[in-house]
């Protein structure tokens, strides 16, 4: 007889990853079914997504790179931008992170009152730094920076406001997880879930460490 | 004997995760002082070092974000590789704009 064939969905034991850890682990008691990897489904589609996601913020990154000298009658970057004023958004974001992986570290160890005041404050760092991007876009706006004035405006606001919306839905992420937080609603394992938005929430800042960089402090 | 046990490897882990937890906000200090060293570097005039040092210090962030609170550092290889092929992807993006822009300007 030739080798007997393990179905793909029989239950994962000793699959380990490259450093010897238990690749099964985050699945094993929370009614999760098996897969041929070992590793989760709903994970393994938030990389998967967050790959993609490099591929849409590069192709936007790479745009306004070769329009932001296309300035026409328009302001030039370095007339509209503060640099003091991004500077603390930026290290508001870079904070909402710590608070994140505070969130998801509360969540591995069952903390349910730690996970709601880092989830609480990862929003409120989330949403101010949304608020100071509103109010630079009304700065830039009224020194004659519109979405139409020129090449670079516009792929200034294309860029900047699509990260801006990818914050928006992470707040949103954020609060509906803790509503149901809140309610006991959240199916399978609350640690992997909330990891999941964590995994979001990090990806939203890395591309703005790239953005803040390439766009605010490196000169045109 | 059972639940004596039990509170051990519960304090063990309690521990575990108090010095994670201590690392994360080690690791935030340094990323914000990172973040300042490129502020100050803009008002500072080094001349051609500026942009290389800017680019350094950026992937620097960017890695130590990926690495430590993304956990990409333990986690399983399949992570890794499907974000890494966006990013090697969006750099070729961005490389292949850039060559369509200097070549063909005609």
């Amino acid at each position: 007889m030739a080798d007997i064939a393990v179905p793909a969905t029989a239950p994962m034991i000793a699959a380990t990853d490259s450093h010897g850890h238990d690749a099964h682990v985050d699945q094993g008691d929370h009614g999760a079914h098996a897969t041929s990897t070992g590793l989760t489904n709903n994970k393994l589609a938030m990389w998967l997504f967050l790959g993609s996601e490099c591929l849409l913020f590069g192709g936007l990154i790479s745009t306004y790179m070769l329009y932001r000298g296309r300035v026409g009658n328009g302001p030039r970057p370095e007339q509209v931008y503060s640099i003091p004023f991004t500077s603390v958004s930026s290290f508001v974001l870079l904070m909402s992170s710590l608070t994140m992986v505070l969130a998801v570290s509360a969540a591995k160890r069952k903390d349910d009152n730690a996970i709601r005041l880092w989830l609480t404050t990862t929003a409120m760092l989330g949403a101010t730094f949304v608020g100071g991007q509103v109010f630079e876009f009304t700065a830039f706006y009224r020194k004659g920076l519109g979405f139409t004035t020129s090449l670079f405006g516009s792929s200034f606001y294309t860029l900047t406001g699509f990260h801006g919306v990818h914050v928006s839905v992470g707040i949103v992420m954020l609060m509906s997880v803790m509503a149901m937080t809140l309610r006991g609603r959240i199916p399978g394992d609350k640690a992997e879930v909330i990891e999941l938005v964590g995994l979001y929430w990090h990806f939203v800042d890395i591309v703005w460490i790239v953005i803040f960089t390439l766009v605010y402090l490196i000169p045109a | 004997m059972s639940a004596h046990v039990d509170s051990h490897i519960e304090a063990g882990h309690d521990a575990e995760h108090a010095h994670s937890d201590k690392r994360y906000w080690g690791i935030a200090l340094v990323l914000a002082l990172f973040t300042a060293a490129e502020v100050i570097l803009t008002y500072l005039h080094i001349g051609k070092l500026f942009i290389p040092v800017l680019l350094i210090l950026m992937v620097i962030k960017f890695l130590t974000v990926v690495f430590e609170f993304m956990h990409l550092r333990l986690d399983n290889k399949v992570f890794k590789y499907l974000f890494y092929s966006g990013l090697c992807l969006a750099v070729a993006v961005y490389v292949a704009a850039l060559s369509t822009f200097k070549f063909f300007v005609h």
